[in-house]
């Protein structure tokens, strides 16, 4: 499969008070098409920013973009003009937000927000684009799409409105569309509904799919490959089968045995959930060493000395740590 | 809850309203000091007891005050506010011939003011730091700041004065016979400084919440959504921000009304415009009654109208209320 996506070496800078804060450093990652590409990692890792970066969209100032490139297969998004990004957001990369509550603009039908995008990026009617709308919420399985397209944001529950965010974001036959953890504020029915509603149009469509998210379930049921990232760094990254049965980074090890079980065998005593020591540290006091050294169980001089390139250790699969072999080992 | 039904229930509402304004009025300007009954004997060049008392009876000034209320509420009802005693005519006319002038100055104020307020609010909002929103920011402080009839002198010395291009006072120039849009012209002509100088205090207020509003509506998530779905930089502040950013205006607008309607005083007395204004200013000195009675009713009937056009508007602006009920 060909390469649809390609971000090299992405560094995103935030000018704040207390100095300048390295929101992506060195970020670099791969979308083939037809995919699911998951991004795991706790709050304030970058994740979010790198998919404002590929839409063009980080707040500008303080943000900026200080080096790297974001390929659409040839063409540098980072040098695209301003009109071309209007074509290319919405029309060839969309997104939907964490937020459904709050995503939707509140003073207009939400027919017309999806008409709004069909507008935007094809030549067509009026008419032709509200009956396109419906289709769309057809598609995400609402019910009475005609009658909902009428309908406000607030006349919706939070699930309703992610549907449509969702529906607006495919309207133009987008070929990457990016989840921002598109299920964080729904209830854990209404989850599981957005996830296989995202597979099958995902199926349907062949739209790839950069899924961003700190639910390990989300990304052992949906995701093909997945990219940890901690402080601004891809720390991991490989088929997501790998990544979970065999996680080489001491972080990702870390996150995988915070997932609560339900415990199969009644006599074994697990009386607390796992926990990684510590907290992320601040981006503007990053050091020269590894990013993750101060919490990790496994540090060693060289860790704080120098920080660890990304390496491959197996066919897909790469780890930027020092010490994998012992890691792996223990 | 549907619209006409929600209209019905205002207007209910707006008549209790109105009465309670004719009285608390009528209650209010009885207990100012001063015997209107003294100033009719001084304007007839004399006052003994028996020439006041004979000026009670003929007003019915002579009878409990409930008994003059009850009278009051009864005529205002039916369209008659009585009559003056300064200008010897009913305050229905006098009011009515002098309300247009002031609805027209009004009107026009707040239209400019939330016209040009709303548009540098928003040209404000584009960089919170720049030079323009400085600008603004400074032209809002001393717009507001300024007294009212300062304002109004200054533009007469720059604008009728160092470039004479506006008349400084009058509604219209009574020595012209320009025939019907002649006149129309002279108006509009003469209104430029009044309307000016009321607006400008507004448009401050109207700038500032533009800005305010427009600066917290551009954070949010939806204005994220638009430009992800690849919505031109122009068309997200007009569009998808302006349309949520100008509720407060709307609100604030309605609320003003009143305030507006004040400050035309000040505005009327500077330039000379006939309107309620003056008549309130004139009618006031003369312990005229039934006129100043009159004006404050209009002016609460204005208020009240507006408000009722205030809550229409919202509904069509903001669809969370429509429903909301």
């Amino acid at each position: 499969m060909t390469s649809l996506l390609t971000i090299k070496d992405l560094v995103v800078d935030f000018k704040t008070r207390a100095g300048n804060a390295r929101v992506l450093n060195q970020i670099s990652l791969e979308l083939k098409s037809g995919e699911i590409l998951g991004i795991v990692g706790e709050s304030g890792c970058g994740k979010s920013m790198t998919a404002l970066s590929v839409m063009g969209l980080v707040p500008s100032p303080p943000g900026k973009v200080s080096e790297g490139s974001i390929l659409l297969e040839e063409e540098d998004l980072l040098q695209a003009s301003n009109a071309r990004m209007r074509q290319v957001r919405g029309g060839i990369i969309s997104m939907i937000f964490q937020e459904p509550m709050t995503s939707l603009n509140p003073v207009f039908r939400v027919g017309d927000q999806i008409a709004e995008c069909v507008l935007l990026h094809e030549d067509i009617s009026k008419t032709d684009a509200w009956e396109r709308a419906v289709e769309m919420l057809t598609k995400v399985g609402i019910p009475e799409p005609a009658l909902r397209a009428k309908a406000y944001p607030h006349e919706l529950s939070g699930g309703m409105r992610q549907r449509v965010m969702i529906a607006m974001a495919l309207s133009c036959h987008p070929r990457v569309l990016i989840a921002d953890e598109p299920t964080t504020a729904l209830d854990v029915t209404v989850q599981a509904q957005i996830f296989d509603l995202l597979k099958d149009l995902q199926r349907e469509t062949g739209t790839a799919i950069i899924m961003i998210t700190h639910d390990m379930g989300a990304i052992a049921e949906l995701a093909d490959r997945v990219a940890v990232m901690y402080a601004g760094h891809i720390i991991e990254s490989g088929l997501t089968k790998d990544i979970l049965e065999n996680p080489h980074h001491p972080y990702t090890r870390g996150l995988i045995a915070c997932v609560p079980h339900l415990e199969t065998d009644p006599t074994e005593v697990r009386p607390y959930l796992s926990e990684i020591k510590g907290v992320v540290p601040s981006l503007t006091e990053l050091g020269k060493g590894c990013a993750f050294a101060d919490r990790c169980p496994y540090k060693t001089p060289v860790c704080e000395e120098r920080r660890p390139d990304i390496e491959p250790i197996s066919e897909g699969h790469a780890v930027a740590c020092h010490n994998v072999e012992y890691v792996v080992a223990v | 809850m549907n619209m006409a039904w929600m209209v019905v229930r205002r207007l209910f509402h707006a008549f209790v309203l109105v009465l309670a304004v004719l009285v608390l009025n009528f209650l209010l300007i009885h207990l100012a000091p001063g015997d209107p009954a003294d100033v009719i004997a001084g304007e007839m060049g004399g006052a003994t007891e028996e020439m006041l008392a004979d000026i009670r009876k003929t007003y019915g000034l002579d009878k409990p005050i409930y008994v003059q209320l009850g009278v009051y509420l009864e005529r205002a009802l039916q369209g008659d506010l009585g009559q003056s005693f300064f200008y010897n005519a009913p305050v229905l006319d006098l009011v009515a011939g002098r309300a247009g002038a002031t609805i027209l100055l009004v009107v026009t104020a707040l239209l400019f003011a939330i016209a040009v307020g709303t548009l540098l609010g928003v040209l404000a909002s584009h960089k919170p730091k720049g030079i323009v929103s400085g600008l603004v920011t400074l032209v809002s402080v001393v717009g507001y700041s300024a007294p009212i009839f300062w304002t109004g002198l200054m533009l007469v010395i720059l604008f009728a004065w160092v470039i004479p291009i506006f008349p400084i006072a009058n509604m219209f120039d009574i020595t012209k016979d320009t025939g019907f849009f002649g006149f129309i012209l002279d108006v509009l002509h003469h209104l430029v400084l009044p309307a000016l100088t009321l607006g400008i205090v507004y448009l401050a207020q109207y700038a500032r919440l533009t800005r305010a509003s427009m600066l917290e509506i551009l954070g949010s998530d939806y204005i994220r959504t638009a430009r992800a779905k690849g919505v031109a930089e122009t068309k997200v502040y007009t569009h998808h921000a302006l349309r949520n950013a100008i509720l407060p205006v709307v609100t604030i607008a309605g609320l003003q009304f009143g305030s507006i309607v004040s400050g035309a005083v000040l505005v009327e007395t500077v330039f000379s415009w006939p309107g309620l204004g003056t008549l309130a200013f004139e009618s006031i000195l003369a312990r005229d009654y039934p006129t100043v009675l009159g004006i404050l009713f209009f002016s609460s009937v204005l208020v009240i109208i507006a408000n009722l056009i205030t809550d229409l508007v919202y509904r069509i602006v903001d669809p969370r209320i429509r429903t909301g009920g």
